[in-house]
């Protein structure tokens, strides 16, 4: 398993602002407008990052990167670049999923499916949503859930043949042609992020087969899969790899690749330049079940 | 005399018609789900991705139980030398052997992959409580066949001049021996049976406790995450094993007599004793979770309780296999008739416990709003065995009943009967 020293850095630095934080000096929390936008610009100019107790009033934005300067997903690529020219025990594949900024359209899950050719019964990334109070005061939260490719998977240990296995570069990855389909594996992700390919197709209730599109082959895991009974992936476990099949060749996962709201971002947690760390630094950061002690991969901004 | 003799081969001649007649029946209906599986793989079940297990998992859970019950009981002639059930001992080996057999199809059938489980030995991780479950498995198949060769091999060749089917099995067996077994032979033979029994023992009770483990020890689902687990599972073993047997020998022991009347009074005795265990663990399993009314437990056994499959709790885990076994065992204690029901009641309806102890873990969403995110068929919180489920599991339990007259026929030993 890599040693992931930058995520502990990154906590250290986080808990002496949060230090900073509870004597006086807050982060305001705003709307994506470009008045925010705007008022970051002023505060990263101003070098510190951290706002006056004056300014407590201002809603901001926290300066995740140089959004003025360069699209988010163009500086990903750059990212993933310099990622891929490490070896790949060098890199940790990683997410960070900006609460503030999903805006629960489910683009995600959709060009999930797109990508991965989904069938019924199997989704990778659902946007769970959650609606809290009651009439007038009611308020909706999304929260996109993908494999959080834990760091210490319960999901791993309980594969009676090692289908699933933990990659050097923190994919937790199931070998299809060897998982013989008993479902543990389900049972034991504590996230739920793990579906299994009954040899459904949405075509079957209209046209009693697949749709054209259906037919057209996955290509997870740099293969190719064609879905025919008995053959895998139907009857296999599967879930969300990352799309590290495009990763790979210097693409970012589907679902950040489209996130209308700009609130996924991708790339290698050892690298202490990658925005996937840089926007973690003035945030609230959470990770699901942190409990358990699955040290997941998928990081949340609140 | 006579007459009272003909009556009753005409009775037994309409049971046995009739018994043939619901087995027939059963056997069709199992067809048919046999033939949706391998046709259609697992596409004709009602399981989905969030409920990925259900009735075969159970039904397996349920049979596995009755494998160890069976045997653990027959180590008590075969390794404590317990001199009542010494003739009924070989039947226990064999209904153990059956109930494997339908255990592992249960699990078979189940997989997405049937064609694939040798992938467990050919490249086993051993850290997973299912892989040693396996070989555990294996290992048993393995003893359970030379210890019930080795307890029968004596009378094997006795019938071996047997006409018909019965005289070419035990030659078959026997490779054709005419002469009977030597003393020495058959010391030998006692000795092996004891020690592959002595070793029993601690297998069974790692598979069979292994297999509640295997439930245990995934901490993503609270209920089954409790070291009471594999505890129930054990006790549930003795339990169904025991009251299978119970049945089978007070409705299937061909000699009514003082040794059938006392051997039976002495299984409902044992059924007795651990059907109160298995109420008190039940107890605890339920009570401790679910006392102050709060924490995730509670919620997912509260919708065992009283969700809307709670008359399998009440009416079927409580109502028909604790308390009127419990009633029929007491009052009905002298009553080799009673008590076997009590038996049949306890060994049939224990498929609802198993039930009940797979299910809750897996029907409340792990993620507050995972139900209502993306979903479909395969995504939801719903399962209920559909058609297709039962059918196969009438399969299983219609080969297992064959397989078990099968036995007795072709062994007439099994049940008593003296063929020297
Ligand atoms: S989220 Fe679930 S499937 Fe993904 S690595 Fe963790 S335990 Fe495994
Ligand atoms: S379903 Fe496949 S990947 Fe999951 S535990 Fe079973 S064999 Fe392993």
């Amino acid at each position: 398993m890599p040693e992931n020293n930058f995520i502990k850095d990154i906590g250290e630095k986080t808990g002496t602002r949060r230090d900073v934080l509870t004597k006086g000096l807050a982060l305001g929390v705003g709307l994506l407008t470009l008045e925010a936008w705007t008022s970051q610009r002023t505060l990263a100019a101003s070098g510190s990052g951290q706002v006056s107790q004056g300014m407590a009033q201002i809603p901001t934005l926290p300066p995740p990167v140089d959004p003025w300067q360069e699209d988010v997903i163009l500086v990903m690529q750059q990212d993933l670049k310099r990622a891929l020219s490490k070896p790949l025990d060098q890199r940790h594949w990683g997410m960070v999923i900006d609460l503030q900024r999903c805006i629960g359209c489910q683009g995600c899950t959709v060009s999930c499916i797109n990508e991965n050719k989904l069938p019924p019964g199997v989704v990778y990334r659902p946007v769970l949503e959650e609606t809290s109070g009651t009439f007038p005061n009611v308020s909706k939260h999304f929260l996109p859930r993908p494999c959080m490719h834990c760091d210490n998977p319960p999901c791993v240990p309980v594969c009676p043949v090692g289908a699933t296995h933990k990659r050097p570069d923190g994919i937790v990855g199931i070998d299809y042609n060897a998982c013989i389909g008993c479902r543990y594996c389900i049972t034991a992700c504590p996230y739920s992020a793990r579906t299994f390919d009954w040899g459904e197709f949405y075509g079957d209730i209209v046209l009693g087969g697949p749709l054209p599109y259906e037919e057209i082959p996955s290509l997870e895991y740099g293969k190719v899969w064609v879905r025919e009974a008995g053959k895998s992936p139907i009857g296999n476990t599967r879930k969300c790899q990352f799309c590290i099949e495009r990763v790979e060749k210097g693409l970012l996962p589907a679902c950040t690749d489209m996130c209308f709201g700009r609130a996924t971002y991708f790339g290698d947690l050892n690298d202490p330049q990658a925005l996937i760390n840089r926007v973690r630094q003035n945030r609230q950061v959470n990770q699901l079940k942190s409990e358990l002690g699955t040290h997941p991969s998928v990081y949340y901004l609140l | 005399m006579e007459q009272k003799h003909l009556a009753q081969r005409q009775t037994s001649q309409s049971m046995l018609i009739f018994g043939v007649i619901i087995w027939l029946v059963l056997f069709a209906f199992g067809l048919h789900g046999l033939y949706d599986r391998l046709a259609f793989d697992s596409l004709q079940t009602d399981m989905g991705s969030y409920i990925p297990w259900g009735l075969w998992v159970s039904s397996y859970i349920w049979f596995i139980g009755l494998s160890a019950g069976s045997f653990l009981l027959s180590t008590l002639v075969y390794v404590f030398k317990l001199k009542q059930l010494e003739k009924v001992a070989p039947l226990a080996l064999v209904v153990a052997l059956i109930t494997l057999i339908m255990a592992l199809l249960s699990i078979w059938f189940d997989l997405g992959h049937m064609g694939r489980f040798y992938g467990v030995y050919l490249h086993p991780n051993f850290h997973s409580a299912m892989a040693w479950m396996v070989w555990l498995y294996t290992a048993y198949f393995v003893l359970l066949i030379f210890e019930t060769y080795f307890a029968l091999r004596g009378s094997l060749v006795r019938s071996s001049f047997l006409p018909g089917i019965p005289g070419i099995f035990s030659r078959i067996l026997t490779g054709g021996r005419q002469e009977a077994l030597s003393e020495e032979e058959v010391r030998r033979d006692r000795r092996k049976v004891t020690t592959l029994a002595t070793l029993g023992i601690p297998l069974a009770i790692a598979f069979h406790g292994g297999v509640g483990a295997l439930f245990a020890t995934v901490v993503a689902r609270d209920v089954w995450h409790t070291s009471l687990y594999p505890i129930l599972f054990l006790v549930g073993a003795f339990l169904s094993g025991g009251a299978l047997f119970t049945g089978l020998i007070a409705f299937f022991w061909p000699k009514r007599d003082d040794y059938w009347q006392a051997t039976v009074h002495l299984l409902g005795r044992v059924t007795l004793g651990l059907l109160l265990l298995e109420a008190v663990l039940t107890w605890a399993e339920l009570s401790v979770p679910m006392w102050y009314g709060v924490g995730p437990e509670y919620e997912e056994l509260r919708y065992m309780l009283f969700g809307p499959y709670g008359w399998v709790f009440w009416v079927v885990q409580v109502g028909l296999c604790t308390v009127l076994p419990l009633i029929l065992l007491v009052a009905g204690s002298k009553s080799p008739r009673m008590t076997g029901w009590a038996g049949i009641l306890v060994a049939v309806t224990f498929l609802s416990t198993r039930l009940n102890l797979v299910l809750p873990g897996l029907v409340a969403p792990e993620l507050a709003g995972l139900p209502y995110s993306y979903h479909d068929g395969r995504l939801t919180y719903q399962y209920l065995p559909s058609g297709s489920e039962w059918q196969l599991l009438a399969f299983i339990i219609s080969v297992g009943i064959a397989l078990y007259f099968l036995a007795v026929k072709v062994m007439p030993t099994l049940t008593g009967r003296d063929v020297a």
